[in-house]
């Protein structure tokens, strides 16, 4: 039998589809810390269901179709925000112009969550967990926020304040992402530890490496999972760069990457666990970072 | 709360309505447009009971609010057999490989295995693993699963 009045989960919203990402920032202007961004919605309408989180009103970028598509100019990918991860995933030039969006992307969630889910949404959301946070804070990506009055742009070192706060104004709107290309000997790696493939990391390393002849003449690493923001590891970079990358400096290297780290207690893992992993990781993504460099 | 006015091609079919913004694709599908075979296990976007092919790719229905799919073409586990009955390459291999034991994640993983091989005709086992992986079956084990996707991929590609 039906019920009378049929179940559903989230509790009720002012619902807005604008069709120009100007229409979506006035919106945002006029409930300021009312409004919600809905963008792919893979997880702010699970936070709804579960009524974790509620807004009087959602605007929903969908309909904006200027935020979808990729731009490659100047030496950078630029993403807009709207571009699907499954739409990025499946672009062999994006890939080829940045290794770490091809090797990361296939670990969020499953294909189903990714062929909904955002880049822009991903950043934005800046789940401590999640990968493309520590993509953006490894690449040193641009990040183009859009209000009322113009766009601005802040740098992923500057953008991610703590878990699901980040540097955007209650009225902004994550608007693009550009990714630098690296150019010369250059090779990169992500490892992750998961209880399986998909769930959220419980500690996870993406790294990029750039070699002069067989010495590393520049290291990117950034860690997740491990703080409340993903954190780039500048003493471990430091560490690994001028060495010729042997077993025992990328093993220092991890050391470094975590000593200053504290990283959460949960019920997957320990403070202690996380940080003992997240070294290994380090020296696994290095290598893997490593072995792709010096295949050419 | 206000209403909107949706249009949405499910199984070929144009279907009309208004639902109110916070009510889910997987909700209206089953409630509005009585298609209960799309499943809901958890509400909220983990067990991929209720997967459906919305504009070409499969996506959660429980993740989507039935306003964002006004305009988009929908194939639910209802729109896979052929109208004469004939089962779906990938519902048949169920069968025959006991892919299924009580049967409610069916639908989620008949139509996310039929996507999935759209995109990888020939999977390995490690893909077809990654593929399943956003699916929660609790009764059979997986083997008989794989081996379901295994059959199907074959059927599929000799046709």
């Amino acid at each position: 039998m039906l019920l009378a009045c049929p179940p559903v989960k989230p509790a009720p919203f002012e619902y807005h589809a604008p069709e120009r990402l100007d229409e979506a920032a006035q919106l945002l202007a006029e409930h300021a810390d009312e409004a919600k961004i809905l963008a792919g919605g893979q997880s702010l309408i699970p936070m709804l269901a579960l009524r974790l989180t509620s807004f009087p009103h959602l605007v929903d970028l969908g309909r904006v179709a200027d935020l979808r598509g990729v731009e490659q100019a100047n030496g950078s990918v630029r993403i807009k925000a709207m571009t699907t991860q499954a739409a990025i995933e499946k672009d062999a030039s994006v890939g080829a112009a940045v290794p770490l969006l091809a090797k990361a992307i296939p670990l969020i969630g499953h294909f189903q969550i990714r062929n909904r889910g955002t880049v822009g949404g991903s950043i934005a959301h800046a789940d401590p967990a999640s990968e493309l946070p520590a993509v953006a804070l490894a690449l040193d990506a641009s990040i183009e926020v859009t209000g009322k009055g113009g766009t601005r742009t802040v740098a992923a070192a500057d953008f991610f304040e703590g878990t699901w706060t980040t540097a955007m104004a209650e009225d902004e709107i994550l608007s693009a992402v550009s990714f630098p290309t690296w150019s010369g000997t250059t090779g990169f790696g992500v490892e992750e530890l998961a209880r399986r493939h998909g769930d959220f990391a419980i500690a996870g390393v993406v790294a990029g490496v750039e070699l002069d002849g067989s010495s590393v003449k520049r290291a990117a690493i950034a860690l997740f999972g491990m703080d409340s923001t993903p954190v780039r590891a500048s003493s471990a970079e430091a560490a690994v760069t001028g060495t010729s990358g042997a077993a025992a400096d990328l093993e220092a290297a991890g050391q470094a990457a975590v000593a200053e780290l504290d990283p959460p207690t949960d019920i997957h893992g320990s403070s202690a666990y996380r940080k003992k992993v997240g070294a290994v990781l380090v020296a696994r993504a290095l290598t893997q970072a490593l072995e792709e460099a010096r295949r050419g | 709360m206000a209403e909107f006015p949706v249009s949405v091609t499910v199984n070929g079919q144009a279907r009309r309505g208004t639902v109110e913004a916070r009510k889910t694709l997987a909700d209206w599908l089953r409630d509005d447009c009585n298609l209960t075979g799309t499943h809901l296990g958890c509400e909220h976007g983990v067990c991929g009971a209720c997967t459906v092919i919305m504009d070409g790719v499969a996506v959660r229905s429980c993740l989507v609010f039935a306003v964002q799919a006004d305009g988009s073409e929908v194939t639910t586990i209802e729109g896979l057999a052929a109208e004469d009955g004939t089962l779906h390459p990938v519902q048949d291999a169920f069968q025959k490989c006991h892919g299924l034991q009580c049967g409610f994640c069916t639908p989620g993983f008949i139509v996310s295995v039929a996507s999935f091989l759209e995109e990888h005709p020939n999977p390995d086992d490690t893909e077809i693993r990654e593929g399943l992986s956003g699916n929660i079956c609790r009764c059979t084990g997986y083997q008989g699963i794989l081996q379901a996707v295994k059959m199907a991929a074959e059927t599929m590609q000799s046709a």
